[in-house]
């Protein structure tokens, strides 16, 4: 009875875990199969590459990403850019280097500047914070079996505009299906067609959100690809050791409970 | 020490008689591990080492986070990024020390639960409960204190709420309050004495562990039966008995190691669904989350601090009594901690002189009651505090007072127990057939 009472008790913990995510006036998020998910999933390096031209040509000008060290675009697992690359796109930031006490032009081993507007929150986390949509009703499931979290956020919210705004006290706001409330204060950012990409991939709205939007998850947890290595180089390793440790108890246990010893 | 009889470690060479005669440690370690253990236990019996293994694992981890990490209202948040970012390993070590105390929670309730059903907390084992419990609440302080750390919304947030419940203690309460935070509110003295804290109180965890081993390898572990072990001479003893190694510790180790590989699992692949979001966002005084959710491993005692209402009599009752000195956010704290005093108490709240629920046929269904109370208390913590969440989270703080104050004492009395074996033996023979009769 125990046991089958703290196994209904660990499977209700592990929803309401979930559960405490729940956030209300949730929008609506459609989700996307993107490459980085499932235990095996990994990042696709030329989207990441095209998410950084969406982010640089069109986030930079207002966002900053204050945690993300430039030299990690040249990283394994990531955008992967070759060492002259990162320097070059490195060099188009000025960063305030205070034992010049002047600005710059910014180094690999520098930090991606912080955003020009002040009330465009920084994207370095933006694909973990915004993780919070935990439906359905409020279970977690699909964020546990559809993998559905912050970078299916960001492609709703970039592709959520319906094109009708207003004005409330003195500040424009556009409605946007994705937002919680409904209305957001950032004018839509991608209409299509805004960046050309060099590998001729896509570029409509859709296309360009996904790609910002995976781009954005390596920003946010750029160890994606080694901690899901380690995981299931783990669990592997443990299941092995598990299995010999069954057959040892087994064995050991044999004579005690009178049986058969193998 | 008394206990079950049992062979004792004898030393045999000159080298062994040296230490032996000076410092007994072999003979302590010996006669630890080689303790006589019921033969019967069952897979509950297996949170102890899981536990143990969760103390080591966060103190490990923890102690070469705490070599990265900043406690200064500034740099906290960004010393986590340095540490996901840019240290070696960080990223699964702060992982495994996040999930790892998910883990530590989940298997203390397991562990309390079996307790509470077996009756582990009866004569002669009260102390090794009240250590037990007392491990209990320094894990959830140890646990609350970690989770202000990272200096996310949440944790800003969450210090602020729940430093706050000292606060609504009358006429004392502010003072105190200001006293915990070190300052008027939530700001880097609190954050630099709780990184104090958080590292200190592990220790003090691992101390009360050795002294509730002790506690209960003097008074021998209990069994599903709740029948103890014979202890007239040592041939009888053995007949209830093996010794902890190798037989015990195979079985949790294997049992250990089927709880690692899901942990692993959610390490690797889904580190932050027990986490709340907002704690990658940095902490910010002027912004206030729309909902403000501990941990899950506190959301039945955050229910049952938000289930009095002033609208509930009980709490209006005590204000007109009181007049007006307990409201209810008094009420509420009260509650909170009542709610984790009543589970010290069981062992004298319990009447009945059967030990095990397996013979208690009314126990097991309010017991069976009080596991879903439990975790409808879970579900209705992490809900917003209005109707029906409100309700609900009420009728759960009740019947979590009612199962101690009332059932339990009644129940002794009322309920009439089925017989239990005579012996371990007998159980176990049961399950097994005539042990020490092979089958080949």
């Amino acid at each position: 009875m125990l046991k089958k009472l703290s196994l209904a008790a660990v499977a209700a913990l592990t929803l309401s875990g979930g559960m405490a995510l729940a956030a209300e006036g949730e929008g609506h998020i459609e989700d996307v199969a993107f490459s980085f998910e499932g235990p095996f999933g990994t990042f696709d390096q030329n989207q990441l590459q095209r998410g950084l031209k969406v982010y640089t040509q069109v986030c930079a000008s207002c966002h900053g990403m204050k945690y993300v060290p430039l030299r990690t675009l040249g990283d394994e697992g990531g955008p992967n850019l070759p060492d002259d690359q990162v320097r070059a796109y490195a060099e188009r930031y000025e960063v305030f280097d205070p034992a010049l006490d002047d600005y710059r032009p910014a180094k690999p081993t520098d930090h991606f500047p912080e955003g020009m507007d002040p009330n465009a929150p920084d994207l370095s986390l933006m694909a973990k914070k915004r993780a919070g949509f935990h439906g359905p009703y409020g279970t977690g499931l699909s964020q546990l079996f559809k993998g559905m979290g912050g970078p299916e956020y960001i492609t709703a919210i970039l592709t959520g505009y319906t094109g009708e705004d207003k004005m409330e006290a003195g500040t424009l706001f556009y409605e946007n299906t994705a937002f919680p409330g409904g209305w957001i204060a950032m004018a839509p950012p991608l209409y299509g067609e805004d960046v050309e990409f060099d590998d001729g991939a896509p570029n409509d709205v859709q296309s360009e959100a996904e790609d910002v939007a995976a781009f954005l998850m390596w920003a946010a947890e750029p160890k994606m690809m080694a901690r899901q290595h380690a995981g299931l180089v783990g669990v592997l390793f443990l299941t092995v050791l598990t299995v010999l440790l069954y057959l040892t108890n087994k064995r050991i246990w044999a004579p005690i409970k009178g049986r058969k010893s193998t | 020490m008394a206990g079950i009889p049992h062979d004792h470690y004898e030393p045999k060479t000159r080298g062994e008689k040296w230490l032996h005669s000076r410092l007994p440690i072999v003979g302590l370690l010996y006669d630890t591990i080689m303790i006589p253990t019921p033969k019967n236990l069952n897979w509950m019996w297996i949170w102890g080492i899981v536990l143990t293994f969760c103390l080591a694992l966060q103190i490990v981890t923890g102690i070469i986070l705490a070599m990265h990490y900043t406690p200064h209202v500034d740099l906290a948040f960004a010393s986590i990024e340095h540490i996901m970012r840019d240290v070696n390993g960080g990223h699964m070590l702060r992982y495994l020390h996040m999930n790892g105390g998910s883990l530590f929670f989940l298997a203390v309730y397991l562990h309390i639960f079996r307790g509470l059903y077996y009756g582990s907390y009866k004569a002669p084992r009260e102390i090794t409960w009240i250590i037990g419990m007392l491990i209990y609440l320094l894990m959830m302080g140890t646990a609350f204190m970690g989770y202000v750390l990272p200096w996310g919304q949440m944790s800003f947030w969450g210090a602020t709420v729940i430093t706050g419940l000292f606060g609504a203690i009358p006429l004392i309460g502010e003072p105190i309050q200001t006293w915990l935070l070190g300052g008027p509110a939530v700001g880097n003295p609190t954050l630099n004495r709780f990184f104090s804290l958080h590292y200190l109180l592990p220790f003090v965890i691992a101390a009360l562990v050795a002294i509730h081993i002790w506690a209960f390898h003097t008074t021998g572990n209990n069994n599903p039966t709740g029948v103890e072990v014979r202890r007239g001479s040592k041939a009888e003893a053995e007949k209830d008995t093996v010794p902890f190694w190798p037989y015990f510790v195979m079985k949790d180790l294997f049992a250990l190691g089927v709880i690692l590989i899901i942990f692993f699992a959610v390490v690797g692949f889904m580190p932050n669904y027990l986490g709340h979001p907002d704690n990658y966002i940095e902490a910010n005084p002027l912004a206030t989350p729309a909902h403000i959710v501990p941990e899950w491993y506190f959301l039945p005692f955050y229910a049952i601090l938000r289930a009095f209402t002033s609208d509930v009599w009980v709490v209006m009752f005590a204000s007109w009594i009181t007049g007006g000195i307990i409201n209810a956010k008094f009420f509420g704290v009260i509650a909170m901690f009542g709610s984790i005093i009543v589970m010290f108490l069981v062992p004298w709240l319990d009447t009945s002189r059967v030990r095990s629920g397996r013979y208690r046929p009314m126990f097991k269904w309010w017991f069976a009651l009080l596991c879903l109370d439990f975790v409808v208390l879970t579900w209705a913590g992490a809900m917003p505090a209005e109707p029906p969440y409100s309700i609900i989270s009420l009728i759960g703080a009740t019947y979590w007072f009612a199962y101690y104050l009332v059932i339990l004492p009644l129940l002794g009395v009322l309920e009439k127990p089925e017989p239990q074996p005579e012996t371990i033996e007998d159980d176990f023979a049961a399950h097994y057939g005539k042990a020490g009769t092979p089958a080949e």
